[in-house]
C-alpha cells in the first residue's frame, strides 16, 4: 500500500473503530454494568473531609456499622450533580438514611462552595481527591449513587443522577427491605435488583 | 384548548419528507446525466421542504401556546401557569420538539444555499441534494420514532411541567444557537461531499463555503457562552464550564469548526490543503451529529440529556455512520482525484496556518479522548475510569497557551512566500513586553501560576493583534477623515482582529475570574454584615414565601457598599417550583466591567442566620463579552466585501492592497 493510498483510506479506518465503540456503548447497558460489584463488600478505604469543610470523614468501618447506606460519588464541577441534589437534601431531611459523600477529585473549597450554596445533606464526606476510591467503587461517571447494606455489602447501584422515581420505586423500597434484617444475608422479603432494574 | 393545528403540522412534516426524498435523488441524477431539467428542481425543491417543516414546527409551537393538553408533547412538558415565554422554549425544550427545530434550522440553510446566485447549478444541485438526504433521515427519525404530534385520549386537564432548572431566558436561547451552529456545519459537509462527487476542489468552493462556515462557527460561539453564562448564573456557586461530556459535545465541532474557517482560507488562497479540508468539513458535522448521538442516546450520563432510550440512540448511530461513513468511504474512493494545489514556503501565513490546525486538531482528540475514553475502554476491556477537569487542564489548557503565543505572530505572516520571521518577531517586541508585564503582575498576584501564564498570554495576543491593526491602518489608501479610513480597511481583517483579540478577551476573564476570585461563606444574620473583595454586603431582610407564577420562593436582600457608599441592592432567591416540585437557587448578580459581585441565599440554620455565599468574581464578564465579539468577527469576516466584489481588481483597489496583509 502507497502512503497515498494509506491517506485516503485511513479516515474511515477509524471511524469504523469509532462507530464500533458507540455501538458496543449503545448496547452496553450502563445499569446492568455494576453486576461485578453488587453483592460483594464496599472497597477498603478511609478517607479525611475535605479541609475546611466542618465535616468529619468516613471509612469502610462506618459502612459495615449495621445501618443501611447510601454512598453518594460527587463533585463541584459536575452538572448532573448539581441537578440531583435538591433530591438529596430532601432525602436528608425526611428520613435519617446515612448518605455519605465521596467528594471526587474537587478542590477543598470548590467542595465547600457548592455544599455551602446548595445544602449539605451528607453525614460525613470523603476527599477522594485523586479519585482512588471512586475507581475501587467502580464509579463510571458523575454522580453515581449505591445502596449499601448495613454489614458493608453493595446493594444497588444507580449511575447519573438520581431521579424522584428511582428513589421512590427502587431505592427507598430496597433500604427499607434491608433495614428489617440488617445484612445481606437472609433477605429473600427485598426485592431483586434485576427484576427491579427492568421495571424501570 | 383543542384545535386542528396538530393534524396540519403531522401533514406539513410529511409532505416535508416527500420533498427531501425527492430532493435527495432527482437532483443528483440530473446533475450526473447533466439534465438541466433535474437540475433546476433542486432549489425549488429546497424551498419547498423549507416552507412544509416551518409549518409543521409552528404548528407545534402553536399547541404549546394554546395548551393543547390533546398532544402528548405538550402535556408532558407543559403547563397552564407556565409563562409564555417557557411555552414557546418548551417546544424545543423536549426531544421530539428539539428535533423538529434541527431540521427547520436545516431546512432553513438549505434554502438560503438554493437563494444564493452564481454557484454553478449543477454543483448547487449536488450540495442541495446532500443536504436533502440529510434532512430526509432527520425527517424519518421524527416520524418513525419521536412524533411531536401524537394525541392523547382522554385529554388531560393539566400539563407535567417543564424541569424549572430549565426554565431561564439563558437557556430559552442556548439550543436554538447550538442547533444553527450544528446545522450550519451540515453545509460544510455538504459542500466536501457535493465536492467529492465531483471529483473537483478548488478556490471557488472554498469561497462558496466559507460563509456558511462562518454562519455556524459564529452561532455555534454564541450558543456554547449562552450554555455557559446560564451554568455561572443559575447553578449557584459561580463556575461556568465544567468539562461535562454533552458540554465537551458541543465543544468539540466548535474546535474543528474553528480548524476549518482557517484551512479554507488557505484552499481559497492557494488551492492547497485540500483534502485536509475535505475532511474537516466532514469532521465538524460528524462531531455535531455524535453530539446529537450522545445527548440522545443517554449513553453519557448527564444532566443535559433528556432522553435516554437506546432505540432514539440507535437511529442516530445509525444515521451517523450513513453519513459520515459515506462521505469517509466517498473520501477514499475519489480524494485521490483532487489536484494538488500551488506550493507555498513553510515558514508562511498558509504555514501559521497548518500549525493551527496541527494544534487545534490535537485538541479536538483531547477532548474526544476524555470524553469518550471511558466508555470505550469499558466497552473493550470492562475497566472503569474516569476523567475530570483535572485531564484538561493538563492537556488542553497547555495546548491552547501555546496556540495563542502563535496566534500573535500569525497574522503578521505573508502569504505563501518565506516570511521574515526574525523581523516580524522583532516588531512585536511591545506586544511581548506588555504580555510579560501582564504575567510577571499576575504571577506576583495570583496563586495559580496556569492562570498566571494564561493572563499574560492572553494580554499578548490582545497587543499583537493591535499591533496588526496598526500595520493594516498604515496600509490603507491615505487621505479623508480617520473614519473613512477605517472604513477602508477590509472586514475580513476586522474580523480576525476581533475573533483574535475575543480569544484573548475571554481567557483574560476565565483566568482572573478564577484567580482573583474572593468569597464569603458563612452564616449571617439579618443585619449582619460581611465584607468580601473590599465590598460590604449587609443582609437587610429576608423574605418568606414569595410568590411567583409557579414557584414559592425566599428572598434575600442584600445592601452592598463600597468605601462607605451604598451602590447596589441585590435580591438573590432560592426557589421552589410546583410542578413539578425543584429547588433552585436563583444568584443575585450585579455585572460590572471590572467584575461581577454576586450573592446567594441558602438555608436557614439554627441560629436564626442563613447560609449565605458571597464572590467578587474579577472580569467575569469578559468571558462571554469576549466569546460575542469573537462572533462579531465572525460575522464581519462573513461580509467582506471582497466576497462579494468577486476579485474584480476595480472593485476596490484598497482593499485590494490591504488584502495583501489580511
Amino acid at each position: 500500500m502507497t502512503r497515498r493510498t494509506l491517506f485516503l483510506v485511513l479516515p474511515i479506518a477509524i471511524f469504523v473503530l469509532v462507530a464500533i465503540g458507540f455501538y458496543k456503548g449503545l448496547y452496553m447497558d450502563t445499569e446492568t454494568l455494576p453486576s461485578a460489584l453488587i453483592g460483594k463488600p464496599v472497597p477498603q478505604f478511609a478517607l479525611a473531609a475535605p479541609e475546611g469543610l466542618g465535616q468529619k470523614g468516613f471509612s469502610t468501618t462506618d459502612l459495615k456499622a449495621g445501618k443501611v447506606s447510601l454512598v453518594n460519588a460527587f463533585a463541584s464541577w459536575c452538572l448532573p450533580c448539581h441537578a440531583e441534589h435538591p433530591l438529596l437534601m430532601e432525602l436528608s431531611k425526611t428520613t435519617d438514611i446515612p448518605i455519605y459523600g465521596l467528594n471526587v477529585k474537587d478542590k477543598p473549597q470548590d467542595a465547600d462552595g457548592f455544599l455551602s450554596a446548595n445544602g449539605d445533606p451528607y453525614t460525613a464526606v470523603g476527599a477522594d481527591s485523586d479519585g482512588r476510591v471512586s475507581i475501587d467503587f467502580g464509579v463510571y461517571g458523575y454522580p453515581e449513587t449505591f445502596v449499601v447494606a448495613g454489614d458493608g455489602t453493595i446493594l444497588y447501584r444507580q449511575v447519573g443522577p438520581l431521579t424522584r422515581d428511582i428513589l421512590k420505586d427502587t431505592i427507598l423500597p430496597l433500604v427499607k427491605a434491608y433495614q428489617k434484617t440488617g445484612t445481606a444475608e437472609g433477605s429473600a422479603a427485598a426485592p431483586d435488583n434485576g427484576q427491579k432494574r427492568a421495571a424501570l | 384548548m383543542e384545535t386542528l393545528t396538530p393534524e396540519i403540522g403531522q401533514f406539513a412534516l410529511v409532505l416535508a419528507l416527500i420533498m427531501s426524498l425527492v430532493g435527495a435523488t432527482f437532483p443528483l441524477i440530473g446533475a450526473h446525466k447533466k439534465d438541466e431539467t433535474l437540475i433546476a428542481m433542486a432549489p425549488s425543491l429546497a424551498l419547498g421542504q423549507c416552507l412544509f417543516i416551518g409549518i409543521a414546527f409552528f404548528s407545534l409551537m402553536a399547541a404549546h401556546v394554546t395548551d393543547d393538553f390533546s398532544v402528548l408533547n405538550v402535556v408532558q412538558n407543559s403547563h397552564t401557569l407556565k409563562p409564555m415565554l417557557y411555552k414557546v422554549a418548551g417546544v424545543w425544550g423536549n426531544h421530539e420538539g428539539s428535533l423538529l427545530l434541527w431540521t427547520f434550522v436545516l431546512s432553513l440553510f438549505s434554502a438560503g444555499i438554493a437563494l444564493t446566485p452564481s454557484i454553478d447549478a449543477a454543483f448547487k444541485a449536488r450540495v442541495l441534494a446532500v443536504q436533502a438526504i440529510i434532512a430526509a433521515g432527520f425527517f424519518l427519525f421524527s416520524l418513525l420514532t419521536s412524533n411531536p404530534f401524537i394525541r392523547v385520549s382522554p385529554m388531560p386537564i393539566e400539563g407535567n411541567g417543564l424541569n424549572p432548572v430549565l426554565q431561564d431566558p439563558g437557556l430559552a436561547f442556548h439550543p436554538p444557537f447550538l442547533y444553527l451552529g450544528y446545522v450550519g456545519f451540515s453545509v460544510a459537509f455538504s459542500f466536501a461531499v457535493a465536492g467529492l462527487i465531483q471529483g473537483k476542489v478548488d478556490e471557488s468552493w472554498a469561497r462558496y463555503m466559507r460563509p456558511w462556515v462562518l454562519v455556524a462557527w459564529s452561532l455555534l460561539t454564541v450558543g456554547i457562552s449562552m450554555g455557559s453564562w446560564w451554568a455561572y448564573y443559575e447553578l449557584g456557586w459561580g463556575g461556568f464550564w465544567f468539562w461535562d461530556p454533552v458540554e465537551n459535545a458541543s465543544l468539540m465541532p466548535w474546535i474543528a469548526g474553528t480548524a476549518l474557517l482557517h484551512s479554507v482560507k488557505v484552499v481559497e488562497r492557494r488551492g492547497a490543503l485540500k483534502h485536509w479540508t475535505v475532511l474537516l468539513s466532514i469532521l465538524a458535522f460528524g462531531l455535531s451529529l455524535m453530539g446529537t448521538f450522545l445527548v440522545r442516546s443517554g449513553i453519557l450520563s448527564s444532566v443535559h440529556s433528556f432522553a435516554n432510550d437506546p432505540e432514539r440512540g440507535l437511529f442516530v448511530l445509525i444515521f451517523l455512520v450513513l453519513a459520515v461513513g459515506g462521505a469517509l468511504s466517498l473520501y477514499g474512493i475519489r480524494a485521490a482525484k483532487f489536484e494538488y494545489g500551488r506550493p507555498f514556503h513553510p515558514v508562511s501565513r498558509e504555514g501559521g496556518l497548518v500549525l493551527n490546525n496541527f494544534i487545534l486538531f490535537i485538541c479536538a482528540v483531547i477532548v474526544f479522548l476524555g470524553t469518550l475514553y471511558p466508555l470505550f475502554l469499558d466497552a473493550v476491556s470492562g475497566t472503569k475510569i474516569s476523567v475530570g477537569p483535572p485531564y484538561y487542564a493538563a492537556t488542553v489548557v497547555p495546548l491552547f497557551f501555546i496556540l495563542m503565543v502563535a496566534m500573535g505572530a500569525g497574522p503578521l505572516l505573508p502569504w505563501t512566500s518565506r516570511a521574515k520571521l526574525g523581523a516580524i518577531l522583532f516588531s512585536l517586541i511591545p506586544a511581548a513586553i506588555v504580555g510579560a508585564l501582564a504575567l510577571g503582575f499576575a504571577l506576583f498576584d495570583m496563586k495559580d501560576v496556569m492562570s498566571a501564564f494564561g493572563f499574560g498570554i492572553a494580554v499578548w495576543v490582545i497587543c499583537a493583534t493591535a499591533q496588526y491593526g496598526w500595520r493594516v491602518w498604515q496600509k490603507v489608501l491615505p487621505g479623508g477623515s480617520a473614519f473613512e479610513r477605517l472604513m477602508r480597511i477590509p472586514r475580513g481583517s476586522w474580523g480576525l482582529m476581533l475573533a483574535h483579540a475575543g480569544v484573548g478577551i475571554v481567557v483574560m476573564g476565565i483566568t482572573a475570574a478564577g484567580a482573583w476570585q474572593q468569597s464569603f461563606e458563612g452564616a449571617l444574620k439579618e443585619g449582619q454584615s460581611a465584607t468580601v473583595g473590599g465590598y460590604t454586603f449587609t443582609l437587610e431582610k429576608v423574605e418568606q414565601h414569595v410568590q411567583g407564577p409557579n414557584y414559592d420562593a425566599r428572598r434575600a436582600t442584600f445592601t452592598v457598599a463600597k468605601n462607605g457608599k451604598v451602590f447596589a441592592t441585590m435580591r438573590p432567591e432560592t426557589r421552589l417550583y410546583d410542578q413539578p416540585v425543584v429547588q433552585t437557587t436563583e444568584a443575585a448578580i450585579r455585572p460590572r466591567l471590572n467584575g461581577d459581585i454576586y450573592a446567594v441565599i441558602g438555608d436557614p440554620n439554627n441560629n436564626g442566620g442563613y447560609a449565605v455565599r458571597l464572590y467578587t468574581k474579577p472580569l467575569v464578564s469578559w468571558i462571554w463579552g469576549g466569546a460575542l465579539i469573537m462572533a462579531a468577527g465572525g460575522v464581519l469576516a462573513l461580509l467582506d466585501r471582497r466576497r462579494f466584489a468577486k476579485r474584480q481588481k476595480s472593485a476596490a483597489p484598497a482593499a485590494a492592497e490591504a488584502g495583501a496583509l489580511s
